[in-house]
């Protein structure tokens, strides 16, 4: 049922690219427990418009958990204290009142801040572009029937496409690894015949970018799995290694 | 090759192997260990560690052994650097706790205190059995074959000390704790895992861990608690 | 009589497309490269255009106002694709799914562009299928179908929950390959504010950057619009925040026509609105209307009861449950189109009958799990049931979902000709952002089929036979007077809209717009009501252009600036719509006008007065826009009363 909460919060504001940030307070009254978190930042950001302040900048878009465009780190996890969501799909009422509530953008070298809770994601296509993909041009292709893939290939595929390229795995991560994204797509791949043709190539140029662009390397917490909003297994992480060390030991 | 074991995964595939290789080592050492325990007259360690020191093929792995220290550390730090570096301005509130366990976040600090231990560990027996020798290790003879008596040295120390047995237990269970996560993280690197084999080698990683910690503990505790 | 010309090729409808690809022009490929086309947006329209051009060898500028091409709203889409593969062995063919969409449309759409679009349908899964894309799949190996609203045969493929999301990421991959080729550039946080015409064809774009807040002149040899529909016009939709009708205002103030703005889809199975905070509506898969069953109480008590918190669902009697749509419609039941489905749950709602606020029915699960087992339903819809879970915190496998028709998908869009072009020459409009395809209402799946089609394999024949003459047009530098005068006008608006420093929010005005437009210009029209909704856009927009007041200034990124240029759009296309709906004396499709229904409250179309795509043309700020028509000329269909009982 329906009831009303306040609270404190507590949200990284940063002007530009090159500025230096800061923390800034911020009192909300009177949110419902049915709103969603970003519901709760917009009735904060129409306050601040009231004021004459410029209102907090944050990326969101679908605000149904499939874009991938949302990325606050709140209480110190990645889309919050909820499991297998985006910060979209958060509601009010896993707050309690009186709370205090402290928001801050992803951080890793990798996902410069842009302003405020925004920071730039671009890195993920250029890992994507490096060879994120399946090389057939559009028509002259077989028909879809014509090779059976099993079923259980096609689901493990499935399972590693669902990622939404959210980065929070990389937030999640204490070496702001990209490995289980570079993963879902590289097993997703392998795992199927149109992908693996070209699986080796795709592997070790996926992986090269991912180094390059300044991303951490994998631990093994398992830190993303439980933060992905689609639990993207890090067995796909497993498959990526083994990709890569068949890529690299057969040159 | 020279820039797979610069790349990320190459790095990781360098710490996985020495780890497992270490581990192999472990093992071994632990075995031998126990013999301490299952006799004490001192005869079956020392024959046991005889062996050790004879034989021509673990001659031959002695600085294979070092050298796999060596890189396991090396990398080790090399990894956590560029890790590091990875996230510049970390987050003013972190609740990771539910996402990961403290081992597979500490293991850079689990490794720096074995790693001090170690140091302890080789003062107190390898380097006086091989370098500087120790009134303790005056010969016997087992079986008919003369030997340094290890066990004198190993078994007066945990006798004697308190202090030290107590490190030694902690040591154990340092290392217990590096495995819980480094078993099934190394084989995770090389590729060995899949959505059933992960959970398995957990499993086996937890139960690998448990052992070599309770084995290694035990042998001071028996000291302390028999003599 | 049109006032332009449709294009459609000439013979048989089967063969139309045929033989246009066999007639018209080619770009040679050492000409591909001196070629700039220009594609705004990156859905799966934009993408799939953009990475099959650059596969040709044009030269192609792709621009998105997302962070990431990924991002576009194509991947929300849940349910699925359709295409005429008949790999069930069903009785379907490219004509059944040719006539269904027609059928589906009310008869209000082309249909050459209809059949073209059925012919292709397949190479589309051919396609995707060879992306990687991954369908789900019987143990056999061989591809899944399952059906769909407005279909008697299971036509549609998809991959779980997720179809839109698996097709977009296979085109942003094809995309993002051509990226890493150079043969396109990419463009990310970058909104088109103008198109620039020179000698009356399109010939670029001014953009703004959002990051920098720079506005940047690019120069095309044509410009492609797939930037989607303008559902957001009504504030609360199933559409992204960033969903918006800009582009497709800027190309109507530069004289391209739009068609049919009246034409938005509502769609049946919404979570229902909950309070006045509410930011958007979340839409559950029509796929769940293959295993839901519709109803609200039969008894006016009953649903009284259950508003009031005395009653639970469950403790409804079987006998006391209104299968409304299984009642009504017996030969579809539950899978109906979504027009007729909505205006059911309307009906129902207004009659006393809803449940939770009162605007909500029920999609009951039980008898399905009763008869599939819980595990059946948990892999089929698993993720929507935990979507649903997790925003309303009820149990979907133990009550019921509560659910209501919002506004989801726009039907109408810029005119275009068969070949996809406006009336603009240069200036092209594919995906949703055009009206072609669907006619008055679009059947589930249909839409991934069209944006996809238009990509893959309309555009880039129909574009090179645009192109073809234009090779000998030589890059434009974007210093010409067009370019510059463009982006003058342009930041005088930006200047303009900073300066008013009024009192009220972009959202308040939004919400107050998107409220008029719901109760005037929604699921059910009146004379009476559009003239009210028509006077009250034009105070709304005085409102707006007198007391807005936006934080910040134009440097650096200003999400408030943003959001205002697009509610100025917004409020443009919200009055079109309310005028296109007065004028429109009929009820067809998603178009419904409460004087034109059947006794059993069906829609009644006036075929001899209205079968046109009506055109509007942009006469000045202050001037009342022109009505063109289209007649649709019914050649191979008979226009018939549409009939799902």
């Amino acid at each position: 049922m329906e009831k009303t909460i306040n609270l404190t919060l507590k949200v990284w504001r940063q002007n530009g690219p090159k500025e230096k940030g800061r923390f800034e307070t911020y009192q909300v009254s009177n949110i419902s427990t049915d709103s969603s978190f970003l519901e709760m930042m917009d009735i904060l950001n129409e306050q601040l418009v009231g004021e004459n302040k410029e209102p907090i900048a944050f990326d969101h878009d679908c605000r149904e958990g499939i874009c991938g465009m949302c990325s606050l780190y709140i209480n110190g996890r990645p889309h919050g204290p909820d499991e297998d969501i985006t910060t979209c799909q958060l509601h009010m009422r896993k707050f309690k009142d009186g709370e205090t509530v402290t928001i801050e953008p992803w951080r890793a070298a990798a996902f410069p801040i842009i302003k405020d809770l925004i920071v730039d994601r671009t890195a993920f296509d250029k890992i994507i572009a490096a060879g994120g993909y399946v090389s057939v041009n559009t028509g002259g292709v077989p028909d879809a029937n014509a090779i059976p893939i099993a079923r259980p290939a096609a689901e493990e595929a499935m399972d590693a496409a669902a990622c939404i390229g959210c980065g929070a795995c990389v937030a999640a991560c204490k070496n702001s690894s990209a490995m289980l994204f570079v993963s879902a797509k590289v097993s997703q791949l392998a795992l199927l015949p149109q992908g693996k043709v070209e699986a080796k190539r795709r592997a070790k140029a996926m992986v090269s970018k991912m180094d390059e662009l300044g991303f951490g390397g994998c631990t093994n917490t398992g830190a993303c799995e439980v933060e992905c909003p689609k639990s993207i297994s890090i067995a796909h992480i497993s498959r990526l290694n083994r990709e890569y060390l068949k890529s690299r030991l057969s040159e | 090759m020279s820039n797979f074991l610069t790349s990320s995964i190459g790095k990781k595939f360098l710490m996985s192997i020495s780890g497992i290789f270490l581990m192999m080592f472990i093992i071994v050492h632990l075995s031998i260990n126990l013999l301490l325990i299952f006799d004490d007259s001192g005869d079956l360690f020392n024959q046991g560690a005889h062996f050790m020191a004879t034989n021509p093929a673990i001659k031959i792995m002695e600085p294979v052994l070092a050298l796999g220290f060596l890189v396991h550390i090396i990398w080790s730090l090399i990894v956590s650097f560029q890790n590091l570096k990875a996230r510049p301005i970390g987050y003013k509130q972190l609740n990771n706790s539910k996402s990961s366990s403290w081992a597979s976040r500490n293991m850079l600090v689990l490794g720096c205190l074995i790693f001090v231990f170690l140091v302890m560990h080789i003062i107190q027996f390898f380097w006086k059995i091989k370098v500087t020798g120790d009134p303790l290790l005056a010969h016997v003879t087992v079986g008919g074959e003369e030997m340094e008596n290890t066990y004198a040295l190993v078994s007066s120390l945990f006798k004697a000390s308190l202090i030290y047995s107590l490190i030694y237990v902690l040591g154990g269970i340092l290392l217990g704790l590096h495995l819980a996560h480094g078993f099934w993280s190394a084989f995770q690197t090389i590729g060995f895992a899949n959505k059933i084999w992960l959970k398995r080698l957990q499993f086996v990683g937890t139960i690998f861990a448990i052992v070599i910690a309770i084995g290694f503990s035990v042998i001071p505790l028996y000291f302390q608690i028999k003599f | 009589m049109s006032v332009f010309n449709s294009k459609i090729p000439e013979g048989p409808l089967a063969q139309k497309w045929t033989n246009y690809k066999d007639h018209q022009k080619l770009v040679n490929p050492s000409n591909k490269r001196k070629l700039d086309v220009i594609i705004v947006g990156t859905g799966l329209a934009g993408a799939s255009a953009a990475a099959s051009l650059g596969e040709m060898g044009f030269n192609v500028k792709n621009f998105t106002i997302q962070d990431s091409p990924r991002r576009a709203h194509s991947i929300a889409a849940q349910g699925g694709i359709n295409a005429a593969k008949n790999y069930p062995n069903d009785g379907d063919s490219v004509y059944r799914l040719f006539y269904d969409t027609i059928k589906g449309g009310d008869y209000r759409a082309r249909e050459a562009n209809v059949y073209r679009l059925a012919e292709v349908s397949n190479s589309i899964i051919d396609q995707c299928v060879a992306q990687g894309v991954p369908f789900a799949r019987e143990y056999g190996g061989l591809l899944d179908n399952r059906s769909f609203g407005g279909a008697q045969v299971s036509r549609t493929f998809y991959a779980r929950g997720q179809t839109g999301q698996q097709l977009l990421l296979g085109a942003y991959q094809a995309l993002m390959r051509q990226v890493n080729a150079g043969s396109v550039k990419m463009y990310t946080r970058n909104e088109l504010v103008e198109i620039v015409l020179v000698e009356g064809k399109a010939r670029g774009i001014i953009t703004r950057d959002l990051v920098t807040g720079k506005l940047e002149r690019h120069f095309g040899h044509a410009v492609v619009l797939a930037t989607g529909g303008y559902g957001n016009t009504f504030f609360l939709s199933t559409n992204a925040m960033g969903s918006n009708g800009s582009a497709a205002v800027k190309a109507f103030h530069k004289g391209a026509m739009f068609a049919n703005p009246c034409m938005a889809q509502i769609h049946p199975t919404c979570i229902p609105v909950h309070g006045e905070f509410q930011s958007k509506l979340t839409l559950m898969s029509e796929s769940l209307r293959n295993d839901g069953r519709i109803w609200v109480p039969a008894k006016k008590e009953d649903a009284e009861a259950i508003r009031a918190g005395k009653l639970k669902p469950t403790q409804i009697a079987e006998e006391d449950r209104d299968y409304y749509l299984e009642r009504r419609y017996p030969a579809f039941g539950n899978l109906v189109p979504r027009d007729v489905a909505s205006r059911a749950a309307k009906e129902r709602c207004d009659a006393g009958y809803g449940v939770g606020t009162g605007l909500a029915v029920y999609l009951d699960f039980k008898s399905a799990i009763d008869r599939l087992g819980k595990d059946v339903i948990e892999a089929r819809y698993g993720n929507l049931f935990q979507m649903y879970e997790k925003i309303v915190d009820d149990n979907p496998y133990e009550t019921p979902m509560m659910i209501y028709p919002a506004i989801h998908y726009t039907m109408g869009g810029i005119w275009v000709d068969y070949e996809l072009q406006t009336n603009i020459p240069g200036l092209f409009a594919a995906g949703e952002a055009n009206f072609s395809d669907h006619g008055a209402n679009r059947l589930g799946a249909s839409a991934l089929m069209q944006g996809l089609a238009d990509g893959y394999f309309v555009l880039p024949y129909t574009i090179q036979n645009y192109l073809a003459d234009d090779i000998r047009t030589p890059r434009m530098t974007t210093e010409e007077k067009e370019f510059v005068e463009a982006e003058k006008a342009v930041k005088d608006r930006f200047e303009k809209l900073l300066s008013i420093q009024g009192q009220r929010s972009v959202d308040s005005i939004h919400k107050e717009l998107g409220l008029v437009m719901w109760d005037f210009v929604g699921m059910g029209r009146n004379a009476e009501g559009l003239k009210k909704a028509v006077k009250r856009i034009a105070e709304i927009k005085k409102e707006f252009w007198t007391n807005v007041r936006i934080p910040g200034n134009k440097e650096g990124m200003n999400v408030e600036l943003e959001k205002a240029s697009r509610l100025a759009d917004f409020i443009e296309i919200g009055a079109l719509m309310a005028r296109d709906a007065l004028d429109r004396e009929e009820s067809c499709g998603g178009h419904f006008r409460e004087e034109y229904q059947t006794g059993e409250g069906e829609a009644l179309r006036q075929d001899d007065k209205f079968a046109y795509v009506s055109c509007w043309e942009y006469k000045g700020e202050d001037a009342e826009p022109a009505l063109h028509k289209e007649e649709l000329v019914y050649e191979f269909v008979e226009m018939l009363q549409r009939n799902y009982k």
